[in-house]
């Protein structure tokens, strides 16, 4: 932001300076105007209202964390960390952050792992490839409100569909809603199924970039289709997997629609057996205390915790990247994501972009689906 | 006009990179074809994905031509849906409960404002990024990109506070204003522009004497139209589906589908013949899309995913 406003008006004041020997018409002038300005009032759009309403909110959170602040009340006066005492002092906000990462790993780790299988299920030369294609991502259409209201019908406690099943098979039925893991398993079951087929065409379109060749040597080398899995694809594909990961620990870790809609208190469970950290903020702040100021507590030290998990994820991933095997062709494309993982863990400033320099007129292979 | 980007950059990269990607697609679909037929297992095991993706909704449409009573008495009430999924349509569109046509209308208005919206914003901003050179882009880029991680989500207090000064709560232009811009977008258009926009186009569109803006509408924006369609489509999904905030800062009086069918849950009994219709009357739009476009979602998420 400060790059863009210093500049904009820096290049309207010196480009209108006539230059001494020859004199420019108006429209001259106003054409060297416009490539000057031009280029910064495109992207202003985005800038200006990114900053309204994502910079700002986000770092005036931290502001409002320090005040006694109400929904009803306003700007109450400065309390320090207080607020922070206060929520870390509620047994309620630990559960949730408890709930949160549990419902976050139990989803997040199946459906990496279903995803890369249905991916390699849809690598092969299918017949109606779209057709499969487009019968996974079927989920993605429905909203995450109304797969959490039909999830709650099928893991109902009593005349639920998953219970029924399972006592014609022999087993006792489970307290979806009672059980503070078994909520977990159903709320981590309706974002898995929303999001496995998604992922899924994100790691097919991961897996189409190998080259061939590889898969030509490796049967050479007598490697069979699951040896060629694990050696050629899973080492491939690994910086997808790690966009993956990260995409959906930054979305896993602020989840809401689901739980909040799982019974019809909305407020995860009688014990807040499956209360996650952002539904616990809603709470907090439009709910039974209407308390801003904590609620912007809750929220900072959220945002804290999504840093820092995404700053382990790129350090892990940095390790993965440096001991895997070396992939030439795709070499690229390993190093633009990695360099988006560093901005993203905020730990920007590696070197160039890599998407607009000048390298970028080498395509090495195409990594585009025909 | 040194500055100009057209003039400055080599000419043929663009056209260069489209005949290579083009060769290399031709080359990977000769090889495809060669490879043999899977067996019959992998077409069951996706089957049952494929029956678990859309059994969902297919029990949503059962429990909806039922009735209350059957379905606090059995998990599976009937086995094919009947016409009686018609009442319950119409008893959604007629609950007082909620306001069903206030509520469609809120909804097609925000996902039509802010994906249209959206597109031209990010193809602005994609089009300035991709192919004009002025100081400060690529650290400005970055930024956007950076951007992509933040969860903004965790904003919403403020957001809240800034929107009751602003008198807009309960008012749809407090969805809408911030949606408006999509680093997403930004980073997608940027992309697609890169290779899809050869610099000559734009050369002659400037030495023809067009303006900037006349130079992105009639050349950048028709170049664009593939991906921006696509972004567009996946801006409206978004918006269609999206609750949190929508629920926050309109609440039960003005609002959006998804805020209407929590709604319907919000009675002291909840019949869920009702809710369930209610259910799949707010993703049927969305299906019907998917039915006509689902083709060019799937290819966006894989063309996306290759290069984001």
């Amino acid at each position: 932001m400060a790059a863009l406003t210093s500049t904009e008006p820096a290049a309207g004041s010196t480009t209108p300076a006539p230059r001494a020997p020859r004199k420019l018409g108006f429209s001259q002038t106003l054409g060297r105007w416009d490539v000057k300005v031009s280029p910064y009032l495109y992207i202003s759009p985005f800038f200006v209202l990114f900053a309204l309403t994502g910079l700002f909110p986000l770092a005036y959170t931290a502001v409002v964390s320090v005040y006694e602040w109400n929904l009803l009340g306003g700007q109450g006066e400065f309390v320090g960390f207080q607020n922070y005492a206060d929520v870390l002092g509620q047994a309620t906000f630990w559960k949730s952050l408890v709930n949160t990462l549990s419902i976050f790993l139990l989803s997040a780790v199946p459906q990496v792992v279903i995803a890369i299988t249905l991916a390699a299920l849809l690598d092969q030369n299918l017949r109606n490839a779209t057709f499969w294609r487009m019968g996974v991502l079927i989920p993605y259409v429905v909203a995450p409100i109304a797969v959490s209201l039909i999830f709650g019908r099928l893991f109902a406690d009593q005349y639920g569909l998953i219970n029924d099943l399972l006592s014609t098979v022999g087993l006792e039925p489970i307290g979806w809603h009672q059980d503070r893991l078994a909520s977990h398993f159903a709320i981590a079951a309706m974002v898995n199924y929303r999001w496995t087929g998604y992922n899924a065409l994100i790691f097919l379109a991961a897996m189409q970039a190998v080259p061939r060749d590889l898969y030509e040597a490796a049967t050479i080398d007598g490697a069979g289709p699951w040896r060629q899995f694990f050696s050629v694809t899973v080492p491939q594909i690994r910086s997808t997997v790690i966009f993956v990961v990260i995409t959906a620990s930054i979305g896993g870790l602020q989840i809401f629609d689901e739980p909040r809609l799982f019974d019809s208190g909305g407020l995860g469970g009688a014990d807040r057996q499956w209360m996650t950290t952002v539904l616990y903020m809603y709470d907090v702040a439009w709910g039974n205390q209407r308390d801003f100021g904590r609620a912007a507590a809750v929220a900072w030290m959220l945002f804290v915790l999504i840093l820092a998990i995404g700053f382990v994820n790129f350090l892990l991933s940095q390790r993965i990247a440096s001991s895997g095997p070396k992939a030439p062709r795709v070499k690229r494309a390993v190093t633009r994501r990695l360099l988006a993982e560093a901005r993203s863990a905020g730990a920007a400033g590696r070197g160039a972009t890599g998407t607009n320099s000048a390298d970028s007129t080498v395509t090495t292979t195409d990594r585009r689906d025909s | 006009m040194s500055s100009v980007a057209a003039v400055a950059q080599s000419a043929g990269k663009g056209a260069a990179k489209a005949a290579a990607r083009k060769r290399a697609r031709t080359q990977q679909h000769g090889t495809g074809s060669a490879v043999r037929r899977p067996g019959w297992v992998t077409y069951a095991v996706l089957a049952v994905v494929l029956a678990v993706s859309a059994f969902p909704l297919y029990y949503t449409l059962l429990l909806g031509s039922s009735d209350q009573v059957a379905i606090s008495q059995r998990a599976l009430p009937q086995l094919l849906p009947d016409p009686s999924i018609f009442a319950g349509f119409a008893n959604v569109m007629s609950s007082t409960q909620i306001n069903f046509w206030l509520a469609l209308t809120n909804s097609v208005i925000i996902s039509v404002v802010v994906s249209v919206a959206t597109v031209l914003t990010s193809t602005l901003a994609g089009f300035s990024f991709a192919k004009l050179r002025y100081p400060g882009r690529n650290a400005l880029l970055v930024f956007v990109i950076a951007t992509m991680a933040v969860p903004t989500q965790l904003g919403v207090i403020p957001m809240y506070i800034l929107m009751s000064e602003l008198d807009w709560i309960g008012k749809i232009q407090a969805v809408i204003v911030p949606a408006l811009v999509s680093a997403f977008g930004v980073f997608w258009m940027t992309q697609y522009l890169d290779s899809a926009l050869p610099y000559e186009l734009i050369e002659a569109a400037r030495v023809d004497g067009a303006s900037m803006i006349r130079t992105f509408w009639s050349i950048a924006m028709p170049a664009a139209l593939p991906a921006a369609s696509m972004l567009g489509l996946f801006i409206f999904v978004m918006q269609w589906t999206m609750f949190f905030w929508p629920s926050i800062v309109l609440g039960s009086q003005n609002p959006t589908l998804p805020i209407a069918v929590q709604n319907l849950t919000a009675g002291y009994h909840n019949d869920y013949s009702l809710i369930m219709a209610g259910v799949f009357l707010v993703t049927l739009p969305l299906l019907l899309i998917f039915a006509v476009v689902g083709r060019q979602l799937v290819a966006g998420i894989m063309q996306g995913a290759v290069k984001g």
